[in-house]
């Protein structure tokens, strides 16, 4: 009996690295369904960030403050440039605009108790603002999104900062999305439609279109609330020169910048993966742009996408911020894709820790869901405190590294603090590789 | 009734808005005229009490914008986003009115004796508006809820993406939207034109002259035979 197989050796079997099994599940996937996939979460392959980025700290040529007795001061004020009434945070870290609909009442009262708790803003989303998220904010930004889902002068008039959300990092040049199984009654009322349409929110803004008319919608915006409230445009970045440019012509008093790692309630994986670029790559630009027109720190620039740590906050206030803006990192403080709910999410066809099917409502931690039964799950109190104590961390880890760095105020980070990696990380955040003194695209090695 | 003058050539708008924005109690039945507006945006936003504002001439942009309570009265015409997100009250342009009039407007009523530019009533949210003219292209685009009543034509792509707001139009339709279709005219969408139309000073008009349009609902939930529609 002949076995050739054992004669002839054989190739291991080898996968594409172009058509790896992930590629091929989801053509599987489309060609089952015919409609794209849909998520939650930001970009999840690896990109340029932060960690790409080092500090340098003291050294002879310069010291160290005292990690337990020098003062490393934290705070922000944003808004100085014509509002009568400018927001002072103890921390320059900010819960980022999410909506109720896409997350729970619980989650956005969790939000605000634990943002309040140390002193920060949170921020309203598509759907409007919820009487939980007022209560229990003592800073809320109120979003003036395209859809105007929700759009309320009362609740203008009750939020201490307005933002006119042009864009979000995740998908720029893109509307919101809430599918049919996440309108409860609520939601709906909420936001003028019937129960469980899907909601298709628009990507332009109803009643302007350029830069010209943006100015016109800020002065109203300022007319409306008696010149009060700081008032932030909000960009996904793409074009962050020119964005930034617009929107500080436009009378913006604060900037925020999305870059594509930023998260998503629901958003096209395609859009999610392929359009934008990353925070890494777009803080400089801006920062520029505020320089070339002399306005940074006078028009207070907030940066997220893909915030985490303290690291993360210590190195995008370096590159030039004022402050940070966080959604996923704070979602999961509150609980999100937590261990202990393994078992249910291998329910859901999925782990602890991939979870993103955020549209789909049935979030086992209750956060990202309108079911009443999930959300229950959610104490807004131990959530709240959880929040509080992750972004307590966040700062406590910021001052540690400012003052390694000598700096008795996080603001006074600088570039020159810090070093790259990798060759892209250097070109994009314009600082040199370490070891030398070569920035890409503006010195020769 | 004594009515109160404000000269936008020589006070600054900021003056004129501010007072408007006093205590509701304070200016409840009192009659403003902002004389001069040649063009001025964002006059009259943001008010939220029973007073009578007459803006004697052009407005610009969002005259009106966020309207509470008030009747706001142009005797002008108006630029872009007319009573936008207006809640309540009566919004009353006696000439046109340029783009987006009405845009996302939830109550009150919105009342235009010419025509209205594009996107009228774009992304209405339960208010009611009436054009004694024309609408432009693209008119009651993702229109939820509310009415919009036309007595001349509307323009390309009437109701596109339309959700539950009742598109009432005397004239031509050049075409209609995504999910746009002609209904019947049912005993309660009458009335209710019926109602709005002597509301807005057309009660001479003869409601069976008008044609009903809303949405086919195909697009509410997502369905890949639809795409091409989205
Ligand atoms: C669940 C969820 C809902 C969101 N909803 C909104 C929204 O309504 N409006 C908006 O401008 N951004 C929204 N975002 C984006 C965030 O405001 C923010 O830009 C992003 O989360 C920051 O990136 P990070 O998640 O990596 O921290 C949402 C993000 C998440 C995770």
């Amino acid at each position: 009996m002949s076995d050739t197989s054992k004669k002839t050796p054989q190739t291991e079997p080898r996968f594409s690295a172009t058509f790896d099994p992930g590629t091929m599940s989801e053509i599987r996937r489309a060609a089952a369904t015919g409609i794209y996939d849909i998520r939650g979460a930001g970009a999840k392959r690896k990109l340029p960030h932060f960690d790409d980025l080092l500090f340098l700290g003291a050294s002879v040529s310069r010291y160290p403050l005292e990690g337990y007795r020098e003062k490393c001061g934290t705070d922000v004020v944003l808004g100085t440039r014509y509002a009568k009434k400018p927001i002072h945070l103890k921390t320059p870290v900010t819960i980022a605009g999410m909506s109720f609909g896409a997350l729970s009442g619980p989650a956005k009262e969790a939000l605000g108790r634990g943002a309040s708790a140390v002193g920060t803003s949170t921020t309203t989303g598509d759907g409007g603002m919820t009487p939980e998220e007022r209560g229990q904010s003592s800073i809320l930004v109120y979003q003036y999104l395209p859809s105007r889902y929700g759009m309320n002068p009362d609740d203008l008039r009750k939020a201490d900062a307005i933002e006119v959300v042009i864009g979000q990092g995740a998908k720029p040049g893109g509307g919101g999305m809430l599918l049919g199984q996440k309108i409860s009654d609520r939601v709906a009322k909420m936001r003028c439609l019937p129960k469980g349409v899907d909601q298709r929110s628009a990507c332009r803004h109803p009643d302007w279109t350029g830069p010209d008319d943006l100015e016109i919608k800020i002065a109203e915006l300022r007319e409306i609330t008696d010149w009060e409230k700081p008032i932030y445009v909000k960009v996904g970045a793409t074009r962050p020169y020119f964005d930034v440019t617009l929107a500080v012509k436009a009378g913006a008093d604060v900037v925020v910048l999305d870059g594509m790692q930023g998260g998503t309630a629901a958003t096209q994986e395609v859009f999610i993966e392929h359009v934008g670029i990353p925070i890494l790559a777009a803080i400089r630009p801006a920062v520029q742009a505020l320089q070339d027109m002399g306005m940074h720190r006078k028009v207070q620039l907030i940066v997220s996408g893909g915030i985490r740590n303290g690291a993360d906050v210590a190195k995008a206030l370096a590159l030039g911020a004022d402050a940070v803006a966080i959604g996923t990192a704070a979602l999961i403080a509150l609980g999100d894709n937590d261990p202990h709910l393994e078992e249910e999410y291998q329910k859901l066809g999925t782990t602890a820790g991939a979870y993103d099917d955020w549209h789909e409502g049935k979030d086992p931690a209750g956060i990202t869901t309108q079911d009443p039964e999930l959300m229950k799950r959610l104490d807004p109190v131990k959530a709240g405190r959880r929040l509080a104590n992750y972004l307590s961390v966040l700062t406590m880890e910021a001052q540690v590294i400012a003052r390694a760095c000598g700096k008795s105020h996080l603001h006074n980070l600088e570039p020159e603090d810090l070093v790259a990696l990798t060759i892209e990380s250097a070109a994009m955040a314009k600082v040199p590789l370490a070891g030398t003194t070569w920035i890409p695209g503006t010195s020769s090695f | 009734m004594e009515s109160l003058k404000f000269d936008l050539e020589n006070t600054e708008l900021r003056t004129v808005n501010q007072y408007l924005h006093r205590p509701a109690a304070e200016l409840s039945g009192k009659n403003v005229v902002i004389s001069n507006p040649n063009g001025a945006h964002n006059i009259a936003v943001g008010l939220n009490a029973e007073v009578n504002v007459t803006i004697d001439g052009h407005a610009g942009y969002y005259a009106a914008g966020m309207n509470q309570l008030a009747t706001v009265t142009v005797t002008g015409s108006a630029s872009t986003g007319v009573a936008e997100n207006m809640m309540s009250g009566v919004v009353h342009v006696k000439g046109f009115a340029s783009n987006a009039a009405g845009a996302t407007a939830q109550g009150g009523l919105l009342i235009i004796d010419g025509d209205a530019g594009l996107r009228c009533g774009i992304s209405l949210k339960g208010a009611d508006i009436v054009v004694g003219g024309s609408v432009g292209s693209f008119s009651a685009f993702m229109a939820q809820a509310g009415n919009l009543v036309v007595l001349g034509d509307a323009g390309e792509a009437l109701g596109d993406s339309l959700y539950e707001a009742r598109l009432f139009v005397r004239g031509n339709v050049k075409s209609l939207g995504a999910d746009c279709e002609e209904k019947e005219m049912d005993q309660e969408s009458r009335n209710i034109l019926v109602d709005l139309l002597a509301k807005s000073g057309h009660a001479e008009v003869d409601p069976d002259s008008f044609k009903l349009f809303g949405s086919a609902r195909t697009l509410y939930n997502f369905h890949v035979d639809n795409a091409g529609a989205y």
